[in-house]
């Protein structure tokens, strides 16, 4: 008889198996009965339960202001779960999960909830006869994340007996960089970084993954991912609806916050980042913070060079009016809050010096696009005329996240005829059609990682730092500058021309 | 889900790759979101007393079907082809409509001695072939082996479930082999895993004294093959197992170091095909069961000093269906404890 030896402090079961398992665990949500709780957490878990992914042990906690009982917590877990499961809930598992879920309602600077909070903790563990590993998922106001960090170490639930205990953090972590530095030194103050999970649920996204796969599992890209063959790279991240009922928070953050310091900074760095040793949480962040720290931050100066920003005026998108950001409920008429942020990024290394790297994301634009587009360097020495075509140009590389997930090689190819005329065409990879099954939510992968202790795909505190130290003297210039029009630009269009600016000669954006 | 069709008698398979590659290219001209799905080619050879029923189990496979599927009915006295391909396509999503793509051919009895020159047209060479014959004789599936990249089979589908584990383990000689009765046993293989997975529980894997598997009467190959899993994984040495005085069953030992194992195959009613249950119990007295219940499974334990507990463990069933599907997805896929479990499984078949 053979068999596949495994290390004798390893589990033998595990070897071949899918689903690696995930010991007991209560997970505790502060803001249980927020609309990120509501729309996404309560839906994965109940797939996660359905596919049988949760740990053999499994308690959930919601913890929030709203005064209720347990059942009432239950039936609007119920909602949540049939309004948003990917998936037609299965009515035994769906009882299941429902049957011993536990509200606690309260303000999270409150001790009462916190003693209370302990006592059901024990209670979970004596059922379970054994204690059971504790997450604290904070999807709170980010003013709420180092006052629930605090009460946990105050009150020594931050650590367990016999048990793991790990804190998620949603995003915003943080404001700018000192408060990002000032909530990093809070939440590590109680906690160690080991237990600390900073989520990005685009980290989740399979797509999002899939370019760690597409660049360090194919020969064919990594040989030309350099400053050799690459021209220039952009990145897009563009959205064609406005800010809809979001103002007091979009008033607050603006695109450069919402969007560019968290997941597109994570796509150029996973993009550029060299080949980790191992797919392990360290190996690949200590990666990511070398390329992030290439990236030199600009001066105030140098601001106005390589950002552009802009707010959407009135226009029409897909066929419908819609009115401009300074007019929406709940925007300051005078508002300078950008709902576009372009930025031209260099990476100052061996690999990457002299490529620009151009950012962009907005508001009411023409389409709801997010994709990489790769533009190589030119053929060095072109025997072939263009004349009667489009002629050659430089092959791109687009990696499509939404909506349409894939990649598409852009090559020059012979128009059928006499003459030798070239024009570019497509060799296209579409997710949909290689892989028939259904991705799973972002968060059912991210939630599944922090029960297991996989931080692999969370944000680590220097990284977080490294981050807002990328973006801070930009928000500070555009802070500091009160005077300056701020450029508009129609909703439905491309963005403002004036993006444009940050081009160097020969540099398009890509249409949207 | 729209549907496209092209049906032709006494046909060649030639006409039927062209036919399929205009269904394909009409759909695309008309809508050019539309793009075929480039997963895998399914190759199904029954015969036509079983079409019916293979039919529905495809149906039923959920959103793991294959890109291209080939089904070929052999039919008594047949001596022409007779011969539907099919385009679907699933909604539009992401931007994209996925087409898949049907072909059905029905041929006779004399075309089995070269029907791999029937399939070879119609497949898609750069794309993973997977074959399932289900109840059909060896010979056709030599004869298409060098065409097929993966074997479905389902050991539970014999009779005799030593010679079906036998069958699987020469196909494994030349294939990559998915038996459906070794899927039937994953999620007992996982939550079995994971209740050991624990750095302080691990220790009583060395201290398993006896463990009981309660299956369908029809599933005795699942159960051999969770009893070859465990065994294999932990080394154990199994013996034949034999029926005993009374009841029905089959029991018998695994050698350990030092010591013996003892092992009980129980058949028991039910409707579906698989396991119903398995019970670890160790030397110090502690033991896992773990039983089929609705939405997942109901686990029993009890502790060294005599403290019991009973939970949920949560899981929809896949069904049979599912069963099928997540055949299909694993044959993109490959299980490095399958071979060893099957060695193992052999071991404890009756002499």
């Amino acid at each position: 008889m053979t068999a596949v030896a495994a290390p004798a402090h390893e589990n033998p079961l595990i070897e071949g198996l899918e689903r690696l398992p995930v010991h007991p665990t209560v997970l505790v949500i502060f803001g249980g009965t927020g609309d990120l709780a509501h729309r996404k957490l309560l839906p994965a878990l109940y797939n996660l339960a359905h596919e049988g992914a949760l740990p053999e042990r499994f308690e959930l906690i919601g913890i929030a202001r709203r005064e209720q009982d347990h059942s009432d917590f239950r039936a609007v877990a119920r909602e949540s779960i049939e309004r948003f499961s990917r998936r037609k809930p299965n009515k035994d598992v769906l009882e299941g999960l429902l049957a011993d879920m536990r509200y606690l309602p309260g303000r999270f600077d409150d001790d009462r909830v916190y003693a209370r909070l302990k006592r059901t903790l024990a209670e979970f563990d004596d059922k379970a006869g054994q204690p059971l590993n504790r997450i604290f998922y904070l999807s709170t106001a980010p003013e709420f994340f180092p006052v629930i960090a605090g009460e946990l170490g105050r009150t020594g639930l931050n650590q367990a007996e016999r048990a793991e205990t790990r804190i998620v953090i949603e995003k915003p972590f943080g404001y700018d960089l000192a408060s990002a530095r000032q909530l990093n030194a809070q939440v590590l103050e109680e906690f160690d970084e080991s237990q600390v999970f900073r989520i990005d649920h685009y980290l989740g996204k399979e797509t999002v993954q899939n370019l760690l796969a597409f660049r360090f599992a194919n020969a064919l890209f990594e040989p030309v991912w350099n400053r050799n063959f690459i021209d220039y790279i952009q990145i897009t991240a563009a959205e064609d609806i406005g800010i809809g009922g979001r103002a007091g928070y979009y008033e607050r953050a603006g695109a450069l916050r919402d969007l560019v310091q968290n997941h597109m900074m994570q796509l150029l760095a996973l993009l550029t980042m060299e080949p980790p040793t191992a797919f392990e949480a360290n190996r690949l962040r200590d990666e990511k913070l070398k390329v992030l720290e290439a990236i030199v931050p600009p001066s105030t100066d140098e601001v106005a060079e390589m950002a552009v920003r802009a707010q959407y005026a009135a226009g029409v998108v897909g066929g419908v009016r819609v009115s401009g950001y300074r007019e929406e409920d709940g925007v300051a008429p005078d508002s300078r809050t950008e709902t576009y942020a372009a930025l031209r990024l260099h990476v100052s290394n061996w690999r990457w010096a002299g490529v620009p790297f151009y950012l962009r994301t907005g508001k009411a634009l023409a389409r709801k696009v997010t994709e990489i587009v790769v533009t190589l360097k030119p053929v060095p020495h072109l025997a072939l005329r263009s004349t009667g075509s489009v002629g050659v140009q430089a092959n791109q590389i687009i990696l499509t996240l939404q909506p349409d997930e894939g990649a598409t090689i852009q090559l020059g190819a012979k128009i059928p005829g006499t003459g030798m005329r070239i024009r570019p065409v497509n060799m296209e990879f579409r997710y949909g059609t290689s892989f028939l099954s259904e991705s799973p939510e972002a968060y059912e992968r991210l939630i599944l990682d922090a029960m297991r202790g996989d931080a692999t795909l969370f944000t680590r505190n220097d990284e977080i730092e490294a981050l807002w130290g990328i973006i801070d003297p930009i928000l500070t210039a555009w802070r500091e500058d009160t005077s300056s029009p701020i450029p508009q630009y129609p909703a439905g269009t491309e963005g403002p021309d004036e993006a444009k600016s940050l081009l160097a000669p020969r540099h398009r954006w890509n249409r949207l | 889900m729209p549907q496209d069709l092209w049906t032709a008698r006494d046909t060649t398979p030639d006409d039927v790759e062209a036919a399929l590659r205009n269904l394909v290219r009409r759909a695309h001209a008309t809508d050019e979101t539309l793009a075929p799905a480039r997963v895998l080619n399914l190759v199904v050879v029954i015969e036509a007393r079983w079409q019916e029923l293979i039919g529905q189990r495809l149906a039923a496979v959920g959103r793991y079907h294959a890109s291209r599927t080939v089904l070929c009915t052999v039919h008594d006295g047949r001596d022409t082809l007779d011969a539907t391909a099919a385009i679907s396509y699933e909604e539009i999503r992401n931007g994209i409509g996925v087409v898949l793509e049907q072909v059905e051919i029905d041929i006779g009895q004399e075309h089995l001695d070269f029907i791999d020159t029937i399939v070879d047209p119609v497949i898609i060479s750069e794309l993973p072939t997977v074959l399932w014959c289900p109840r059909g004789p060896d010979e056709v599936i030599n004869r298409l082996m060098r065409l097929t990249d993966v074997i479905l089979l389902d050991s539970d589908d014999q009779p005799e479930p030593g010679e079906a584990l036998h069958r699987a383990d020469q196909l494994l000689d030349s294939a990559y082999v998915v038996d459906l009765a070794w899927l039937r046993t994953t999620p007992w293989r996982e939550r079995v895993a994971a209740s050991f997975d624990p750095p302080w529980r691990r220790p009583a894997l060395d201290q398993i004294a006896e463990i009981s598997v309660r299956h369908q009467g029809r599933s005795r190959a699942s159960a051999l093959l969770w009893a070859g899993w465990i065994a294999s994984r932990l080394h154990w040495d199994p013996a034949p197992l034999r029926a005993p005085a009374r009841g029905g069953g089959l029991e018998g030992k695994a050698a350990r170091p030092e010591t013996e194992v003892g092992v009980k195959l129980e058949p028991t009613e039910m409707p579906t095909p698989g396991l119903a249950g398995v019970t670890l119990a160790c030397e110090d007295g502690f033991s896992l069961s773990l039983d089929r219940a609705a939405g997942g499974l109901c686990a029993h334990r009890r502790s060294p000093d005599g403290h019991k507990a009973t939970w949920k463990v949560l899981g929809a069933s896949r069904g049979e269906g599912g069963i099928l599907g997540e055949g299909v997805r694993q044959a993109l896929l490959r299980d490095p404890t399958y071979g060893p479990a099957l060695d193992a499984a052999r071991e404890f078949c009756p002499v």
